[in-house]
């Protein structure tokens, strides 16, 4: 392994790809990204060969899958100070699994289709909002922030009073749903509110966000 | 050690999920069963250890955990031996690629399997549910694509994440046997290094074992 900077292949306004890049703003690590062309990513290779982004690069170890690439990037540059996975703690990195996990298939896909459907598809696509998309995902959201309140009433973060990888998983989308209509949303539930609040504060991801607001022409 | 608990039944396949991971390592566990036609899965006690309601849980002593993936990661590494290391977490590029193929399983594999399994088997079986056709020729079109990259990775290696037999090949377990059991299972036939790699997985007498809890 070399500490050359690391290489990430897409735009860094992709949620994807923001996943990896707190990752790597959260460790400061170096690292380059490399805008690639939608079209370009259709020649499918052994290195990504489902085609998809992003992709990362470390030396002669190459990656896809974003989870899977962050994850590397906290176990490379996991210092004492800044250890998100806690794999040194059954218990501990047991409790960022199941969050990271709820993320990616409770959390997320109540709240991704409103991302899609109120700022991707017309802003993106030039396609209009299904409301009826929107309206059914609200009220699944709903029932998982009620859970989300319960577990924040509890603890500071999702895995108990440390912030780790599970946490950071939730901040691309979140970030986006709050350019939507639907942000107030966020105010019923007083404690999932501050703690996003408090993911928002983080200078690592305050600088990310920056990158991520599309630049006016 | 006292016995750790798994909520749920084996034939549900996320439960098989942490099952195979107990299996594995030898592990003393005790399967408790969750009455879904009693709404068990909403009750007090349930959502205590799964707020979602959902199955597997599963408790070590004051630890209780949900989400199949993590619950099986946690068994992986309290189990974990030397001879035993199916995360491979003390090698930085190892375990990359053991994540990598577990991702793809979670997030490209099952999706195009999955629906597969749902139409053919559970809601017939269990739901009364007639077969969408559309959706299974759909599925099958998706599944042969991620078969042709599963083909391509697996005549370069063994396994998925490398030589070695990892979390990422024991993840395609469940979904895959119940495709094995509808009528497209023979797709394999098509995929030659695909059909060996699943072929040596239900080889294993963790799996066999498992297998014959999960056969109705």
């Amino acid at each position: 392994e070399t500490m050359a900077p690391v290489k990430v292949f897409g735009p860094a306004m992709s949620t994807n790809v923001a996943r990896v890049l707190v990752c790597l703003e959260e460790v400061g690590a170096e690292y380059e990204v490399v805008d690639i062309d939608f079209k370009a990513m259709e020649h499918k290779s052994p290195e990504h060969p489902f085609g998809q982004i992003p992709a990362f690069q470390d030396g002669d170890l190459l990656l896809f899958e974003s989870r899977a690439i962050a994850r590397y990037v906290l176990r490379k540059y996991k210092k004492n100070e800044v250890d998100l996975l806690r794999e040194g703690d059954l218990k501990e990195a047991a409790m960022v699994d199941v969050w990271t996990e709820v993320d990616a298939h409770t959390y997320n896909p109540a709240i991704s289709p409103i991302v899609y459907e109120c700022l991707i598809n017309p802003l993106m696509r030039g396609l209009p909002t299904n409301q009826t998309v929107v309206d059914e995902s609200l009220e699944k959201l709903k029932k998982v922030l009620e859970v989300y309140e319960a577990r924040l009433s509890k603890h500071d973060y999702l895995a108990g009073d440390f912030v780790s990888f599970a946490d950071l998983n939730h901040f691309p989308y979140t970030f986006y749903f709050m350019a939507t209509p639907h942000a107030a949303l966020f105010d019923s539930y007083p404690h999932v509110k501050a703690w996003w609040e408090r993911i928002m504060a983080r200078p690592a991801v305050k600088k990310l966000a920056a990158q991520m607001v599309p630049k006016k022409p | 050690m006292a016995p750790v608990k798994v909520f749920g039944q084996a034939m549900s396949p996320n439960v098989a999920r942490v099952l195979v991971f107990l299996e594995e390592a030898g592990a003393d566990y005790e399967l408790v069963d969750v009455d879904f036609q009693a709404k068990e899965h909403k009750s007090p006690d349930h959502l205590a250890r799964n707020p979602f309601g959902q199955i597997p849980a599963f408790q070590d002593g004051d630890l209780v955990l949900f989400e199949s993936r993590a619950v099986a990661k946690y068994v992986a590494r309290k189990y974990k031996t030397d001879e035993a290391d199916l995360l491979r977490e003390g090698d930085h590029s190892e375990a990359a690629m053991v994540d990598v193929w577990t991702e793809v399983e979670a997030h490209t594999y099952s999706a195009a399997l999955s629906p597969i399994v749902y139409e053919c088997l559970i809601f017939p079986l269990m739901h009364g549910k007639p077969t969408d056709e559309k959706v299974v020729d759909e599925s099958l079109g998706k599944l042969r694509k991620v078969l042709e990259v599963y083909e391509e990775r697996l005549s370069k290696h063994r396994y998925l994440a490398g030589d070695f037999l990892s979390f990422a090949d024991l993840n395609h377990f469940p979904y895959t046997f119940y495709f094995m059991a509808t009528p497209h299972g023979a797709l394999f036939e098509s995929y030659p290094r695909v059909k060996a790699w699943w072929e040596s997985i239900m080889s294993r007498p963790a799996i066999q074992k498992l297998s014959a809890t999960m056969t109705p």
